[in-house]
């Protein structure tokens, strides 16, 4: 029988271009062109002025450690308890829910607001998933 | 909308809370019902208005034989209930209907006739939360927990206080699930769940339901129990990714719920004489006390910790024993609401003394819903 795996996100087309960005190794954001909000989930308008002029840009990939808990029980299939969830907020301004890798998964280790950048993990040769590990220097 | 223009005239729990093998949810909303009905004093042919979550209207209205002339099946979580009060209050005064049947039920922990909750793939929760582990709300609820102790100064005694607290109400509640005093160093010393909150941190896994009836003001007096009437209400969504909160300092659902129901009946903070605050989890009182107005958010820890929402205390708090150690069958928000009349009409296991406005808030999701009722038992 196969482990249990960790669940995969299914693109949709407002997506598509979130996943084929990590997939390339790239963290996209989208940015309004009429009001220059930054913004995350992706969707093919601005959730500030409504304008459905928006690009799409890479991110920097660096942020911070905003908040997180170390999950002891019940553990999600493909996990290994404990294991941290994390929310990081990215240098453009928007947040997101990743894991921190490279890390000690303990309160000690783990500090709000360290410093922190994107790595790309493969689930399968469809999914990369954006994580993100301590920022070096 | 008119303060104190509808009343609750009806009010029960199921039979039995807690654990219940013998009956599925559906049968769950039914016994609810049939209790609030018979507390009412009326038929179930006097019912031509219905609200439920989670089970449709058509669902629970066919299965009790009710042929309604407005529904309402808004689903935004545990709190969905006090949005039902809100709209059912709406819509008797605008002459949709004359009286109003609002349950719940859940087979939280036994599971029977109850749809397992999955989040699709292809959702944004599936896309960007579900990949990261979390699993339920008990990996979900606290994230934005240490952000809020950071920001505030609030500790994690002061975080296990609330359990404490909690705990000193549902002593003195028969119907309590857990009623055994607890100290703070117990609640330290419980199971770790998701740091930072352990066992006692997070609310209980039961069975059972409730039910409300609403009717107007002016027909309430006729009814066999005192009349509770609704003097404000308040709701709002926010999102349904608690990563995507405005911010972990606060709730913008409850900061948006709360100052609505409390403007609309036109009262003060210093008016309230009891208060119930959704407790899922431990930090939620916290998160309520700042975003309803009753003090700064660093002040709220120390406020249930030195006691002041304790039995006795100035501000009674969740005096059922909360969702911590009352019940808690997945959408708490009825049982505050049941809470809040029964104090209201004198007759609460806990009752606070002369209480005569009562405050009951709800979260529904992770922060991503709230509804706010203000109470009266008096006119
Ligand atoms: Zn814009």
């Amino acid at each position: 029988m196969a482990e249990p795996q960790r669940a995969r996100p299914k693109p949709t087309p407002e997506t598509q271009h979130f996943w084929d960005g990590t997939k390339a190794g790239e963290l996209r954001l989208q940015r309004c062109d009429a009001c220059a909000h930054v913004y995350f989930p992706p969707r093919p308008f601005c959730p500030s002025c409504a304008s459905r002029k928006v690009s799409v840009f890479k991110a920097s990939g660096k942020g911070f450690l905003y908040s997180y808990v170390i999950n002891h029980r019940p553990a999600a299939p493909g996990f290994t308890p404990p294991y941290a969830i994390a929310v990081v907020e990215l240098a453009e301004g928007p947040r997101m829910m990743s894991n921190i890798i490279d890390c000690p998964q303990t309160p000690e280790a783990l500090e709000l607001d360290m410093k922190l950048e994107v790595a790309f993990e493969a689930l399968d040769d469809k999914i990369t998933l954006p994580v993100f590990r301590p920022a070096k220097g | 909308m008119r303060k104190n223009q509808v009343a609750v005239v009806g009010a029960a729990e199921t039979t039995e809370l807690g654990v219940i093998p013998n009956m599925s949810q559906l049968q769950l909303h039914a016994d609810a019902a049939l209790n609030a009905i018979a507390d009412a004093g009326l038929k179930l042919s006097d019912i031509d208005g219905f609200a439920t979550a989670v089970e449709t209207p058509q669902q629970v209205c066919h299965y009790l034989g009710i042929k309604p002339t407005w529904v309402d099946g808004t689903s935004v979580g545990g709190c969905s209930f006090m949005l039902h009060v809100r709209h059912a209050a709406a819509a008797i005064e605008a002459g949709l209907c004359k009286t109003v049947l609002i349950t719940h039920a859940e087979s939280g922990k036994s599971m029977i006739g109850k749809a397992p909750r999955s989040i699709p793939a292809d959702s944004l929760q599936g896309q960007f939360e579900a990949p990261y582990g979390v699993y339920g709300p008990p990996s979900m609820f606290p994230i934005p927990v240490l952000r809020f102790m950071k920001t505030y100064g609030i500790t994690h005694e002061q975080l296990a206080s609330v359990a404490v607290v909690q705990r000193e109400w549902a002593a003195k509640n028969p119907r309590a699930m857990m009623k055994d005093p607890i100290t703070v160093a117990d609640v330290l010393n419980s199971r770790m769940i998701a740091y930072p909150f352990r066992l006692l941190q997070c609310c209980l896994v039961t069975d059972g339901g409730g039910a409300l009836i609403l009717t107007s003001a002016d027909r309430a007096r006729d009814f066999p129990r005192k009349p509770v009437y609704i003097m404000g209400t308040g709701e709002s969504v926010e999102t349904p990714m608690v990563s995507q909160m405005e911010t972990f300092n606060s709730s913008r659902a409850f900061k948006t719920a709360g100052p609505l129901a409390f403007k609309e009946a036109g009262i003060a903070h210093g008016d309230v004489d009891h208060l119930m605050i959704y407790d899922a989890f431990a930090h939620l009182p916290l998160f309520g006390l700042g975003d309803l107005g009753f003090m700064p958010h660093e002040e709220t820890g120390s406020f249930i910790a030195d006691g002041n929402t304790r039995p006795g205390g100035k501000l009674p708090l969740n005096t059922n024993g909360g969702g911590l150690s009352y019940m808690h069958s997945g959408m708490y928000g009825m049982y505050a609401l049941q809470e809040s009349v029964r104090q209201m009409r004198g007759i609460a296991p806990a009752q606070v003394p002369n209480a005569k406005i009562s405050v009951c808030h709800g979260v529904g999701g992770m922060f991503a819903a709230s509804g706010t009722i203000v109470f009266t038992n008096e006119r």
